[in-house]
Order: C-alpha cells, then structure tokens, then sequence
C-alpha cells in the first residue's frame, strides 16, 4: 500500500531542486501521483482524465510563485480547480414563495435518505420552520415504520396513510401529502422515497411520477460518500431520469476519500448543498468544498500550511540566514528571530495537527508545552546584544544575572546555551547539504526534527537546541517524515 | 448448495437440495469490457476499464502487467487469445476452494454473525438467506441485534414473517446489542435451531467504540456456541474504501466470508479482488436486488464471465 499523497509527492520530489518555472516534466510527475490519489479516492476515471488535463494547462501557463517549490505549487493549483468544481456552484437550499416548500429525496438503497429525512426535518424545525415528513418509501420492508420513528425523535410529524412493504402508491402518497400540507399550512413538505437502481427504469419512472405530481422546489440527490466508480453512472441516471436541484453527500464521518463527490458534481454540474456526518439527528452540516477537496487529495490541512509558511518568511531574510548558518555565523539573536517567525505561522500545536498523518500523534501534542518556547526566549532575551552575537562570553556571572533576568535558573540557562551550540553545528551541517525544503524556511527550524533523527543515533540524551523539537524529544514524538529528504513540503 | 439434515426417524442424512434462483449474472453485470479493443500493445485501455470497474490502480496495473508477461510468455497476441488468458487469470486468481457457507448439519446450532457499514444490506441479506434456507428444510431463529437504527428490528421481524422463521428481538428499547445476540442464541438452542443468523447495526469502520461493540456480540454470542460464518455485507457500488471496511471488520470480528450486494445495479464490484487478493477473504454470496429470491452464490466464472461479456 501506498502512503497519502503527501507522502508520494516527497518521494517524486526527492531530488528536485528547481525553482522557477516548471517544466511539463516537473508538472507531470506530481500529475501522475494526483491522478493516481484521485482514483484511490474514488474519483471517476473519466473526470479524472478531464482534471488532470486542465490543471495541467493551468500549470504549464502559470506564474511561478517565489515561495513555492514546484510540487507545492502544482498541488495548489489542483486544490484550486478542486474547490472550484466542488464549490463552483454552491448555494443555499431553496424555499418556495409561497409556502409550502417541497423537498424531495432520491438515491441509490442503502445511501442513506430516510435517515437524511429525519436530520434535515430537525434542522428545518430548528430554523422555524414546520416541516412535514412523508412516506413514499413503500418497498424496503419497515420503511415507513423508520420514519415515523425518526419523525417522533425528532418531533416532526409524518404523514403515511400508506403501510408499505410492496403496499401502496408512492406518487399518490406524495400528491395527499402536498394537499395535506397545504390545508394543515405545512411550511416545507419532505419526501422521502424509496432506493432505486439508476438502471431500473420502472421504478426511474416512478420517481419521476413522484416528481410530476409534486412539482418540488428542490430534488435532492442523496449519495454515498463511499461510492466508487459507478458514481458517475449513478449520477447521471437520476439526472436524466429524475431530474435533480442539489447533491447530499452522507456518511461522511467514515474514512471514505470521498471522491465520488468530485465525480458528481463535475457530471452534473449541480451543488452539493449538504454533508451528513453521523446517525444522530444533528449530524448533518452545510458542504465545505475546501475541506471536501483537501479529503479527496488526503493531504490533511497541509495546504493551509504551505499558504501560511508563504505569509510568514521572507524570502532575502530567509537567504541572509541560510548563509550565517553555513558560515557558522549563526547567534542567538538568530535563533530568537527564527523563533518569532514561527510562532506567526501559529501555535505549533495546531501546526502538527495540520500535517498530514498527525492524527497519530494527538495524544502526544497534548502534552507538547508551547510555554517552553516562551521561557527560551525569555532566557535569550535577558542577555545582552553582545552576548546574543557570541554566547561564548557567558561566564558564570553573566549565566547567574541572565537566570535572574528571566525568572528562570542557571541550569535552564546552561542547558539552553549547549543547545543552542549543538542546534548551530547540526544546522550548519545541513545548510551545506543545501535542502529544496518551504524556501525561506530554513531547515534547523523548518523541519523541526529532521535534523536530530541524524544526531540522535550517537547522541541519545543529546537535547535539541530548539524547544519545539526538545519538547518533542521529551515527550517521545516521532515526527512521520524521514530524514532530510527534501521533502517537497519542508515539512 | 444444499443444506444436509438429518432425519428424524433413523438418523442417516437426508439430503435436502434448494434449487437456488436462477440468475443470469452474466446479463446483470453489464459488461464494459465488450467496448475496449484487446491490444498487447496498448493494453491501457485495459487498465482504464478495470479501474472503471472498480478494481483500483494498484490492482489494474498488477493485472495488466500479469496479462502482459503472460502473453509474451505464450505468444498470444490475437484479441480473442488476449481476452480468453484474461479470462483465465481473473478466474484463477478469485477462484477459491472456501466459498460455500460453512455451515454443519450436526452441530446445533449453526450461527452466521451478519457485520457492515450501514447501508449495505444486511437485513435484505439475512431475509434473503433464511428464506433460503428455511425452504431447505433449516429451522431458523433470527437475532435482532441492531437495536439502534429507528426500526431495524421491525424490518427484520418481516423479513422473518416472510421467511417462517423464529424472532429474538430485543426486550427492551436500545437493549445492548450484544446481550439481544446472546438471548438469540440461547433462544436457538433451546428452541433447537439448526441455524441461527444475527443481524447487527451498520457501523462505520472508523468508529471505534462501534467496532469494540461488535467483538463484544461476538464474545457474548461465543459463550454458547461457536460461529461458523462472520458474513460480511459489502455493497457492489463501494469504492475502495471496500477494502478498509473488510479490513477493519476482519480485524475485530474475524470475517470468515463476504457478502456483495447490489450486484443488479451499474456497478461492477472490482473491489472485491483486491479485497481476497489482499485478505484473502472468500466472496460467499451475492445479492441482486431486493425480493426474497433475489440472491445467489458467488460463481467466479460467472462473475469473470458477467465483466467480460461473454455469456456462457
């Protein structure tokens, strides 16, 4: 098995060093890796096909941006074009003008509609709204008997003159209903119909039946976010047999890539308005096409974080300090800015969490203490400039003057500056290595326990010169990323 | 298949043959392959068709490269050669010796543990395989352990009114699942069932707690008697998520055999190759649609048949 995309893309760009402009062989490579991320998260060959080929004429054309590596900079554009055909057309349920408002659900068995009837009742009543749930579900054995059942827990009422198991009319259910609701002053009426194969054409027609009776203002398509290929057969089906206004993507919380959400709303060109996330009866939320696009791709949030590395380094100061580390002119007044430009990228708990693969490691962070970085930079901020440039200075009189200034001890103070020493040298090491990592980030702070994993082989107590890292040492994180490899993240 | 019961009267085994439905797999798995045109040279087209059916890449690219190796090997290059060693590996590699259901006229009783996501058919499954088996002369009970979706039970209960076999639902609203399986089991044995099915609520495969719930049924139901089959319910037109549900179902509940269900819609069901390739779980039975005949057992020349259109 293969890793996540993230994880591929490292290894495609091992040994990539360029900048600049991307060649069609550069595009390519990260193109092969994201098509094959898109299959394995469902995605319809077909649509595939067609995404890669426009990300890839976007890509050739695009201007290069200064803080982006190559791989990183294809990626965006995928996330891009992702969100666009995800959230290109999203919007708002519909209500009629004159009241009621008639929602009807269709989809394959098993996608999920009577439960999805019960949820979106509850989020309508929550809205103040007075919604009326009907039975048209009149095959799967029991159907009716579940809805009525969800309609008490939710408190929402049901109308089902019909006890189905194979009895019963469903277009004439559906016509009664709407009257009904229109004397009782329903405000929105939900039908809930039965499973149906996109190529079973009998029960196709008595969805569309279902429809002309009706006349809904919306015909909501409710699929399995676990579909596989099929999806775009699917799709089109009720599109062509039914007619369809907007798309449910249910089960949500499984581990499913869900990429049969890309394959629908490319194929029908129609919104997906709502992602049903769990059996309770609030499960349910609006679609998020960003999130949906970084799930489909399995890059975690990394996106988020190559966009906040770009805000936060500036590529000259970034340069300036790749150079005094190879020069071994690295202070600790150097250490200190590096700090401070990390900490705007934001909390490094939440930046781990960002990465992909983390997930992991949650209980760790818990224990991960961020107040180790404000206690080191108090330390560095109570010595002198003079000090800063040259900690060689530090006599035991100045270590003593510097604890007292920082509230800490001698001892904290000592260790710190043997950190530091060990963090200088190991990052001089790696500049020289030279390491195509987020430009600007350099890689003693941007990777932050890269560098030990080389160390750490001879030196086992030795403890990082930067907290982060320490505090990662001590609480026995295993950061998922291999040695220096130029992972094409810096990460 | 048949199911073996012993007479009463003088003990010998009288052998009870069901007829199973007769189901053209071959019409209901529409080919896709019929449109592609078998070339040694551009067999990519090959691999778009196995991804369509849902194969997966890795498993595409494993079996277009199989199908190279093979043909340079024997010198093939026609189409129709092309097409009959595909054939002949996509049989040989779902084929197994495993796929009845593993089920003992002398044991009493015989217990099937029904395990999957939600959605996938576990109820019309069960409803579908007692009627079945009942028809075959079996004396069944059936466990209502999915206390927890609105209804499940009732459903069940039909499905057993239709079938002519016994209910152990639970006594009371939300009783624990695995206490239901239990009193289900119990009700078998007491009630001399030769077969008792349990049915439980559709879990996805990253809920924890849920997954723990399922070995706790199957602890509780392995106090009185042994399971001979974990049936795992899987739906034709899943993706490759497929393969973590029977990953993490075997996991905590020791798939013995896979159920895949939906086989009468577009869908192809490629997954479950990877999934014996991979876990080696045998395909057991089918499900294609949603009456109470509309099933069978899974046939891999017919399945391999159905995919390539060719009809026998």
């Amino acid at each position: 098995m293969f890793g996540n995309l993230s994880d591929r893309l490292v290894e495609t760009f091992k040994n990539l060093r360029s900048k600049g402009k991307l060649t069609a062989s550069d595009i390519d490579a990260t193109l092969r890796e994201i098509r094959r991320a898109l299959l394995e998260a469902d995605v319809a060959l077909e649509v595939v096909k067609n995404f890669i080929a426009a990300v890839r004429e976007r890509a050739l054309g695009d201007e290069v941006s200064k803080a982006l590596n190559p791989a990183q900079q294809v990626v965006q554009i995928v996330q891009e074009e992702l969100v666009t055909i995800l959230g290109g057309s999203q919007r708002q349920l519909q209500f009629a003008k004159n009241p009621p408002t008639v929602i009807m659900l269709a989809g394959l068995q098993g996608s999920g509609k009577t439960t999805l009837a019960g949820k979106l009742a509850k989020w309508l009543k929550d809205q103040n709204q007075t919604p009326l749930l009907v039975a048209c579900d009149l095959q799967r054995p029991n159907a009716v008997n579940q809805l009525q059942v969800i309609g008490e827990r939710v408190g929402v009422p049901v109308f089902a003159p019909e006890e189905g198991n194979g009895k019963g009319n469903p277009v004439a259910v559906a016509k009664d209903a709407i009257k009904f609701a229109k004397q009782k002053q329903y405000s929105v009426v939900l039908i809930d119909t039965a499973g149906r194969l996109g190529i079973d054409e009998e029960m196709m027609q008595q969805a569309k039946d279902i429809r002309k009776a009706t006349e809904p203002d919306e015909v909501l398509f409710v699929i399995d976010s676990m579909i596989g290929q099929d999806a775009v057969n699917v799709a089109k089906a009720f599109e062509d047999g039914v007619g369809i206004d907007g798309v449910v993507l249910t089960k949500l919380d499984g581990d499913a890539r869900g990429g049969a959400a890309l394959s629908v709303a490319q194929v029908t060109g129609k919104p997906i308005i709502f992602a049903s996330t769990g059996e309770g009866v609030d499960a349910f939320e609006p679609f998020y096409p960003d999130r949906m696009a970084s799930r489909i791709l399995d890059m975690g949030d990394i996106l988020t974080l190559i966009e906040q590395a770009q805000k936060s380094f500036d590529e000259a100061e970034a340069k300036a300090m790749a150079e005094k580390m190879a020069k071994d002119a690295f202070t600790l007044e150097d250490f200190l800015e590096q700090m401070q430009q990390l900490r705007k990228m934001g909390s490094l708990k939440s930046m781990l969490g960002m990465m992909p693969g983390a997930g992991k490691l949650k209980s760790q962070l818990e224990n991960f203490d961020e107040k180790e970085i404000d206690r080191t930079e108090a330390i560095i901020l109570s010595m002198t400039p003079k000090e800063r440039k040259d900690p060689k200075i530090l006599n035991g009189s100045r270590r003593l003057r510097i604890a007292k200034g920082s509230g800490m001890t001698v001892t904290d103070v000592n260790g710190l500056v043997n950190r530091f020493e060990q963090a200088a040298k190991i990052m001089k090491t790696m500049a020289k290595g030279g390491n195509p990592g987020i430009p600007g980030m350099p890689q003693g702070m941007g990777a932050m326990p890269r560098p030990q994993a080389k160390k750490d082989k001879n030196k086992k107590k030795a403890k990082s010169g930067n907290p982060a890292k320490r505090a990662a040492e001590i609480s026995g994180i295993q950061l998922p990323k291999d040695e220096g490899s130029g992972s094409a993240f810096g990460l | 298949m048949f199911w073996r019961k012993k007479s009463k009267e003088d003990g010998s085994p009288q052998v009870q043959e069901v007829e199973l439905p007769k189901r053209n797999l071959t019409k209901s798995i529409k080919s896709i392959f019929s449109r592609i045109k078998f070339d040694l040279e551009d067999l990519g087209s090959l691999e778009d068709v196995l991804i369509q059916a849902d194969f997966g890449v890795d498993a595409a690219e494993e079996i277009v490269q199989e199908l190279t190796s093979i043909a340079k090997k024997q010198g093939l290059s026609t189409e129709a050669d092309l097409k009959n060693a595909l054939k002949d590996l996509l049989i040989a590699k779902i084929s197994r010796t495993d796929s009845a259901l593993n089920l003992d006229s002398d044991q009493s009783p015989n217990v099937i543990l029904v395990v999957g996501v939600n959605g996938a058919g576990k109820t019309t499954t069960i409803g579908k395989l007692a009627h079945y088996l009942v028809s075959g002369g079996a004396k069944l009970t059936l466990g209502a352990a999915d206390t927890f979706r609105a209804a499940a039970v009732e459903q069940l209960a039909t499905w057993a009114t239709r079938s002519n076999a016994e209910l152990v639902g639970p006594r009371t609203e939300g009783q624990d699942p695995a206490a239901v399986a239990y009193e289900a089991v119990e009700a078998g044995i007491s009630n001399q069932s030769d077969i008792v099915i349990i049915d439980t609520a559709g879990r996805l495969q990253n809920k924890q707690g849920l997954m723990d719930e399922l070995g706790k049924i199957r602890r509780s139901i392995e106090k009185q008697a042994p399971i001979n089959e974990v049936l795992l319910v899987l739906d034709a037109t899943t993706g490759q998520n497929a393969l973590s549900q029977a990953k993490a179902f075997t996991e905590v509940s020791n798939v013995t055999g896979i159920v895949l269900t939906k086989l009468d819609g577009s869908a192809k069901g490629g997954i479950v190759y990877a999934i014996q390739q991979q876990l080696d779980i045998p395909v057991k039975l089918i499900g294609v649609g949603e009456g109470i005949d509309d099933f069978g057992f899974f046939e891999p020349s017919e399945f391999v048949l159905g995919l390539l259109g060719e009809s026998e």
